[in-house]
């Protein structure tokens, strides 16, 4: 009995201590880890804390002390700048971002579901080919296309239109969407649509009744992704929105210049730029990760 | 932990940020396969290789990636003869490849084309403007630029990703977390740009970046400078300035007393603690002085300890004789110094540059040699949410018997990580540093923001001198189209990549 217990008591007692042990080096070790984890939250939490304080801030107060003086006067914050900066018009460059936004969006959706339908259902010569010219379009930068499309644009007599600015973010949408759409169709049974056909449904509407309504978790991440995209979008606009036609961030850009001297209207412009964005991102965020996950090409 | 085991669920619970805090609504009623298909390819994509290496080397193309291997097979063997005629799918077709044409494949052989000609189109010249991109030093600076970038930004942004997503795996609030980094995703380069230029301003009080290295800088080397003081300028004065020191206008004996009036300063720039100047008291053999302000508002004497005039405490005070240091010492909060055991003769009291410096400010983020760091960095803010939450996708999709195994086996945390979640995790991280390093070759809006006017010819990058050449004012749209080729030409390996992946599903 004894010679038995014996033996297999002390690997007991070892495991034990070693436990112990182990323990307390997780948990000093997760102490540690809360805190790199807390700094870097800090670091990433700050830059923006900043813009919001100095956007609330009167330029003199900018001018003479650090926005983070806030935590000691939080009386110096105003919404001055923000009052001053609607009354110049920069709503009509708010309206034109929503203006663009959101067609820009819908026609992506629709024109890409039906190719992506088309691509996963149906039965075409050189399908196989054409969907790698779609796969081939996702990486193409948007330079390319700048000046060909001005050119084209100056003949069609859109340059510095808002349709123009639409068009071309629909169109450089578009392969991302093909493919995330199509790759969504093509995981949805068989069944449902070859007993739609078999009872002579017509095709568009087997699309709009059966398989665009199952395809919502795919329309919402597309949706969304497309949204931001065409919203936070600066290149674009600059070389095809005309000062009439200009969404907030060229709005914005065309104060970079005096960089310092207008801390009043760039940080609230900012700021009021990024907050749909913001609201987006967090009522949707499920949906905007699906879609980095999905395909993060751009 | 274990929740992210339960099957089916997996991928579309993990690619919920918010999981922890919103359980999410559920979605209206779906086919059994429709979970999102690209997230149940970043998980397939992770099983895979387990069983074969050279999956990870296939997943390079990020879009491709996500393109699980099973779906698009059960898409074509799914659509069986009842498909409509071509004619219907023309119709359906038609809109976008009409978009893709215009917009996206006509464009690109027109640059071709029109990267032939002169900056007015008049012209053939050949492969001139491309002959240009590789002789300018402008654009030579671009392509120098776009390289520190691939070879900087993307590994970065990988490696804070895989840390990010490691460390949150330990923590309960993760979901916050990964909000606040993933964040700057949301935002426009644009806004990101303004908020970046707001911390890097030169100022340590406006400035955030510079405020934090100036107070962390401060606690190291002490800030107590006088800078600006001197001493008057006339022949009465008995100490003068000499190459940004102080030194006394007459030589002293050991054991003599010195005064050293100093102005340039305001009474409020002295350290609280400076109490009124007073004349050192004398001891014999000791060489003994006086540094202090010497102003008094509306009057004063000069050149004398006036009542209320205060001394200048913690001034390094230096006792040269033939060129050379003998003794150094530092002023008390009276202003008054004293050097003991001098060696009898004459010598200068100095007061070294030291003392006059203008404070450490922090570094110029936005001066032409900082510039390119400054805005990576600002490029990691925006990017490192996308990796974390890729990665962190990536590794709940490891199975964690391997891990478990391993540990069981005697393996360290660390040998758990180095050979089996790195191995595991590669597909993911390859797509991370592929889509950065696509990222970066287009940098644009990040450079145009960030860069001041002046220093935007040191931060260039291809893309934006592609705009700036045709539209900012350069007025060459013949070197434009070639700059826009070339682009196209960098990113062709990754176009060629994702469609091989894709024939390969296929086949």
């Amino acid at each position: 009995m004894t010679t038995i217990t014996a033996p297999s008591a002390s690997p007991g007692a070892g495991t034990l201590r070693r436990g112990v042990l182990s323990r307390v080096a997780d948990r000093a070790g997760g102490g540690l880890v809360q805190v790199v984890l807390i700094v870097l939250a800090l670091f990433w939490l700050i830059p923006t804390l900043g813009l919001l304080v100095v956007s609330l801030r009167r330029d003199a107060d900018n001018n003479s002390s650090g926005w983070w003086t806030f935590f000691t006067k939080p009386a110096q914050l105003t919404f001055e700048n923000y009052s001053n900066l609607l009354a110049t018009g920069f709503t009509s460059s708010f309206w034109n971002t929503v203006a663009i936004t959101v067609p820009a969006t819908i026609l992506v959706i629709g024109f890409a579901a039906m190719a992506g339908y088309a691509f996963a259902w149906m039965e075409f010569p050189g399908r196989d080919a054409l969907f790698l010219v779609v796969i081939a379009l996702l990486v193409v930068p948007v330079q390319i296309a700048l000046i060909p499309i001005a050119k084209m644009y100056g003949t069609l007599g859109i340059f510095g239109t808002i349709p123009g600015v639409v068009l071309f973010h629909t169109a450089f949408g578009l392969p991302f969407a093909i493919f995330l759409l199509r790759n969504f169709f093509v995981g949805i049974p068989k069944e449902l649509l070859e007993a739609a056909r078999m009872d002579g449904a017509a095709e568009w509407k087997i699309f709009a009744t059966v398989v665009f309504p199952l395809a919502k978790p795919a329309v919402a991440s597309l949706g969304i992704f497309q949204f931001l995209w065409v919203w936070n979008d600066l290149l674009i606009a600059l070389v095809f929105a005309d000062t009439g036609s200009q969404p907030m961030t060229k709005a914005l850009q065309s104060q970079m210049r005096q960089f310092g001297t207008n801390v009043d209207i760039l940080a609230p412009g900012a700021f009021l730029s990024l907050i749909i964005p913001l609201v987006l991102f967090f009522s949707f965020q499920r949906y905007f990760v699906q879609g980095l996950l999905a395909g993060s090409v751009k | 932990m274990t929740e992210r085991l339960d099957g089916p669920q997996t991928p579309r619970g993990d690619g919920d940020v918010a999981r922890g805090a919103s359980p999410g609504p559920d979605e209206t009623p779906q086919p059994p396969t429709a979970t999102h298909p690209a997230l149940e390819d970043v998980a397939t994509g992770q099983d895979g290789t387990t069983d074969s290496t050279t999956a990870a080397a296939t997943s390079a193309g990020p879009p491709a990636l996500a393109t699980g291997p099973a779906a698009p097979k059960a898409g074509y063997s799914g659509s069986g003869n009842l498909g409509p005629s071509p004619k219907v799918a023309v119709f359906f077709l038609l809109p976008a490849f009409v978009l893709l044409g215009a917009w996206m494949v006509y464009p690109i052989i027109f640059s071709l084309v029109r990267s032939l000609y002169d900056a007015g189109g008049g012209t053939f010249v050949g492969v001139d403007n491309y002959a240009a991109i590789f002789t300018d030093s402008a654009t030579l600076t671009t392509i120098r630029n776009n390289l520190i970038w691939v070879v900087v930004a993307p590994s970065l942004v990988t490696v804070l990703g895989l840390l990010f997503a490691v460390l949150t795996e330990r923590v309960r609030w993760a979901t916050a977390f990964k909000l606040v980094v993933f964040m700057p995703m949301a935002v426009s380069l644009l806004a990101s740009g303004v908020i970046f230029r707001l911390v890097y301003e030169q100022d340590p009080d406006r400035g955030v970046a510079n405020a934090i290295i100036t107070s962390v800088h401060d606690v190291f080397a002490s800030s107590s400078g006088y800078p600006g003081a001197r001493p008057r300028e006339n022949d009465q004065a008995p100490a003068v300035a000499d190459k940004g020191t102080v030194v006394t206008r007459q030589p002293v004996q050991a054991g003599g007393q010195v005064l050293i009036p100093l102005v340039g300063l305001k009474t409020e720039a002295l350290p609280s603690g400076a109490a009124a100047a007073k004349e050192a008291s004398a001891a014999p053999g000791e060489l003994s002085g006086t540094v202090w302000l010497d102003f008094t508002p509306g009057g004063g004497t000069v050149n004398k300890i006036d009542g209320t005039e205060k001394g200048m405490p913690d001034v390094t005070v230096e006792a040269v004789a033939g060129g050379a240091v003998k003794a150094t010492t530092t002023t008390a909060a009276d202003g008054t110094f004293h050097f003991t055991g001098l060696p009898a003769g004459s010598y200068q009291v100095r007061l070294p540059q030291e003392n006059f410096a203008q404070p450490f400010s922090g570094a110029t983020w936005l001066g032409p040699t900082l510039i390119t760091p400054a805005i990576i960095g600002a490029f990691i803010w925006v990017w490192a949410g996308f990796a974390m939450v890729l990665i962190a996708a990536g590794l709940s999709a490891i199975p964690r018997d391997a891990l478990e195994a391993a540990r069981i086996d005697g393996a360290t945390e660390w040998q758990v990580f180095r050979r089996i979640t790195i191995p595991l995790l590669s597909p993911v991280l390859l797509v991370v540093l592929v889509t950065m390093i696509i990222n970066t070759l287009k940098v644009f809006d990040l450079v145009f923001i960030i860069a001041p006017g002046s220093v935007q010819p040191q931060a260039n990058v291809i893309a934006l001198e592609m705009w700036r050449v045709s539209f900012g004012g350069g007025g060459n749209q013949g070197l434009g189209s070639a700059l826009a080729i070339f682009l196209l030409v960098l990113v062709l390996p990754f176009m060629a990549i994702n469609i091989r992946r894709f024939r390969r599903e296929q086949a």
